[in-house]
């Protein structure tokens, strides 16, 4: 396949037979996807995927998402994506752009068949390998892995990872054949919008499930696979505003192509970095034989693209330079540095380990805070610029101009400063009131300039105010999608620095029936429950929480503990296996109230050995002799056994609950302002994304973005 | 000031704030990092100095002390064998066996963790059971 497109590179034909073979193996990969899904549902455990990321026990939703929770699975994920956004990007750019389509075609078949051979000959990922003995019964899905969040998370961030591919072929393509102008951008930039749009989605829902789901109570904790899809990310962004530059001024060439080279290597990386073993991080990274492969590809797309770039450079040099510092262009350079500044940062503190290794021969680590310390001023620059962007003209801007359109800002970032200092104590966080600050002025200017456009359409053509709010916001689609997206992304900045500067964590051991005071906030824990599903036992508690002596709020935390997949089935199991905590949260506008548990199970769990050990000799003293009597027997009684096992298992665990025994259990408890900010705004931002890839419904007279 | 001179200057500032941006991000992360070290490399640590302790959770040795826990830790390979005191959060998947890290340092020949930083690290994400 990939040779057919190779030599691409001047009939017509070759070219069409190249962009079928990409619909056709899209087609392919689809009915792989398929195949295995099939064999998830139906528990075919002849397959090692789902032998090990599957069971009987499974809920069948697990089942069906279970697919990208292994390497094999995650990777075919990836190929068939990149199959479908291969074809969507042929289909779209068909008759158009003749010289570059061969190129970036074979470039995006190229990858594709990086990841087909990966699977094919790359030792111990092929999705279809088969075990030599079938297991009874698959180990089951990660009971960590069992969560909304997790299942959509992955393919969110593939499909970003995946969609910059788009933009990076047709890139290279542009350099390859000296066309350099913006043609390849226009075709491309709703992908890279799209790509933005899913890893957004990608890295709010492993946020979100970090706070919901691990039981520390953070949404981020600078985690090397966190990174490794922030850095992209970022970039991404970067990308974004540059190429607008490109396409207004014609200015920042080599910037974009380095930039979507950048973005691309750093997806790739991410990939790999969940499945390396290079860096320490909670999450896995089992050992893997992929690894090798990826860096090749990697260096080799560096390397390339660099080599590229410089013997391109003559050509990418902009005729035209910068006017004035006070331009719409020159804000968003520095914006785009401040972004790769952070980027740079984040890339830094995660490859510490290895760069302090080569240099002093030590494995060394960096902390959250070291990162913070350079990420909060970097990210207050950039709400501050964010903030500006919009209200400078192209080109140049006047002193009355400006004075004309900084004004109001102005005065609301005053204003936002002394109603944060006079009646909140928000005071004790410079950072963070900075953040305020320069939120109320960027906040306030985007309404400003919307607030212009709609007035001058309203003069223009009538109509009443919101209507022409409407008109003037779906005219342009790109620019104001882009004014929703910096608000959403401000209100997520707020919430993220209130929520990071005053929370109260404390950590409490209580026992039935006391109470503590935290933050204001009286929590009585009434008493325990216990209970148990197909899958786990599930201790929890009951919490009254008081403010200001009236009810907030009853919370119900649990802890589920999942039976060890070790083979055996005993009650001492369940302790063994795997635990996840079911947070009780009271999310509200201003605060959140968190709450985890983590009980006192030592004497459960002595009473469960116990069992345990009797329940074992009579199995061989009684039930296996029977059976070796009786073979036909066999099912019978062990379908009693499991039934007797079950109802010890219930009388030990209800015993948790007898007000005698009154175990202590340490609830971790966090009062965090505006953490549900930085949901609605990553909503509102997501909003915007999509507001502006949203095809324009009538051909547009004019583009002013 | 002509236009020629303006730039440089401000190409001058730029490239001056990216080299004290570059050298506070070397400087501070040597300074501020801690090294990482398995418990078999633990004999000649410097008592108080900080480190990163990693390996893996001695089957068995978990045990509630008070208001924290203790347990050993043996490197990843299984040899050296290190006693750990740590009060804080305990993460779900926290058993015998797991792969940890824990920042905190030695006195008395027991590795003191700090505070909230036990990690643990996440078995069988990608198919580590195979391996077992």
């Amino acid at each position: 396949m990939v040779a057919a497109l190779v030599g691409t590179r001047g009939d017509r034909r070759w070219v069409d037979a190249s962009r079928r073979a990409a619909y056709a193996l899209a087609a392919l990969m689809l009915i792989c996807v398929v195949a295995i899904e099939v064999s998830f549902l139906r528990d075919d455990f002849s397959l090692s995927v789902v032998a090990n990321h599957s069971s009987i026990e499974t809920p069948v939703f697990y089942k069906l998402t279970a697919m990208w929770s292994s390497q094999e699975g995650s990777l075919l994920l990836w190929a068939f994506l990149l199959s479908v956004v291969a074809s969507i990007s042929l289909f779209v750019t068909r008759g158009r752009l003749r010289d570059l389509v061969p190129w970036a075609t074979a470039i995006m078949l190229g990858i594709a068949g990086f990841f087909t051979s990966l699977m094919l000959f790359g030792g111990g990922v092929n999705p279809f390998a088969t075990l030599a003995e079938v297991p009874v019964d698959g180990t089951g899905l990660n009971p960590l892995l069992q969560h909304p969040s997790m299942i959509i998370h992955p393919p969110m961030l593939y499909t970003g990872y995946v969609s910059l591919t788009v933009p990076f072929a047709f890139a290279i393509g542009a350099l390859i054949t000296r066309r350099v102008d913006a043609a390849w951008i226009k075709s491309t930039r709703g992908f890279a919008l799209v790509s933005w749009t899913f890893l957004s989605i990608g890295v709010i829902l492993g946020a979100r499930w970090s706070y919901t789901e691990l039981g520390w109570g953070g949404y981020w904790a600078w985690d090397p696979v966190e990174n490794a899809s922030v850095m992209p990310w970022l970039i991404t962004t970067a990308y974004i505003h540059s190429i607008m530059v490109q396409e207004k001024r014609n200015m920042l060439k080599v910037w974009n192509v380095s930039l979507i080279v950048a973005s691309f290597s750093l997806a790739l990386l991410g990939t790999f970095l969940v499945r390396s073993g290079v860096l320490q991080s909670i999450h896995a990274f089992g050992d893997s034989t992929v690894g090798p492969y990826f860096l090749s590809l990697i260096g080799v797309i560096i390397i390339g693209s660099t080599a590229l770039i410089i013997s391109r450079l003559d050509l990418l040099r902009a005729p035209k330079r910068i006017d004035s510092m006070a331009s719409r262009e020159a804000v968003f350079l520095i914006n785009n540095l401040l972004l790769v500044a952070l980027c740079l940062v984040v890339f830094w503190g995660t490859f510490f380990p290895l760069i302090s290794e080569f240099f002093t021969g030590t494995q060394s680590t960096l902390a959250a805070p070291w990162f913070d310390r350079y990420t909060t001023p970097l990210a207050v620059g950039l709400v501050l610029f964010t903030g500006i962007g919009p209200l400078l003209a192209w080109r140049r801007i006047s002193w009355a101009g400006a004075r004309s359109v900084f004004t109001v800002p102005l005065a609301a970032a005053g204003v936002t400063l002394v109603i944060v200092l006079i009646l909140t104590d928000a005071g004790r966080s410079l950072w963070a009131t900075a953040v305020f600050v320069l939120a109320g002025f960027t906040v306030t200017a985007l309404i400003q300039e919307t607030w212009r456009g709609a007035a001058a359409t309203r003069t223009s053509s009538g109509g009443s105010i919101p209507s022409s709010i409407r008109t003037v916001m779906t005219r342009n689609r790109r620019r104001y999608g882009g004014y929703i997206v910096h608000l959403g992304l401000v209100i997520l900045l707020v919430g993220v620095a209130a929520s990071s500067s005053f929370e109260t964590k404390r950590d409490v051991v209580l026992k039935p029936g006391e109470s503590v005071t935290i933050d204001g906030y009286r929590t009585t824990y009434v008493q325990p429950t216990v209970s148990r599903d197909s899958q786990a036992l599930i201790f929890g508690a009951d919490l009254e929480v008081e403010r200001n002596g009236r009810k907030f709020a009853s919370l119900h935390p649990t802890r589920r503990y999942y039976q060890a997949t070790d083979g055996t089935r005993t009650i001492s199991g369940y302790f063994r296996g795997e635990a996840t905590s079911e947070v009780g949260l009271e999310a509200g506008f201003r605060r959140d109230y968190w709450v985890s548990l983590e009980p006192e199970t030592s004497e459960i769990q002595r009473r469960a050995n116990t069992a345990d050990r009797r329940f074992g000799r009579f199995m061989r003293a009684r039930v296996l002799p029977a059976i070796r009597e009786d073979p036909t027997r066999s099912s019978d009684l062990t379908e009693k056994m499991v039934r007797v096992q079950d109802i010890a298992t219930d009388q030990i665990i209800t015993s948790y609950v007898d007000p005698g025994l009154a175990e202590p259990v340490t609830f971790r408890v966090i009062v965090s302002p505006m953490v549900t900010w930085i949901w609605v705004g990553a909503l509102v931002a997501i909003f915007g994304a999509l507001f502006a890839a949203w095809p324009a419904r009538a051909p547009r007279p004019r583009e002013q973005a | 000031m002509d236009v020629q001179r303006k730039r440089q200057i401000r190409l001058f500032v730029a490239l001056g704030l990216a080299l004290v941006l570059a050298t506070g991000l070397v400087y501070t992360s040597f300074n501020v990092s801690s090294e990482a070290r398995q418990p078999s490399e633990m004999s000649d640590a410097v008592p108080g100095k900080n480190y990163e302790l990693t390996g893996k959770v001695v089957p068995g040795s978990i045990e509630e002390s008070g208001t924290g826990i203790k347990f050993k830790v043996s490197d990843r390979d299984g040899g050296g064998s290190l006693p750990v005191s740590y009060e804080g959060v305990v993460p779900d998947p926290f058993r015998d066996g797991r792969e940890i890290v824990l920042k905190g340092s030695v006195e008395n020949g027991v590795f003191v963790g700090e505070r909230d930083t036990l990690v643990t690290k996440c078995p069988s994400k990608f198919s580590e059971k195979k391996h077992q």
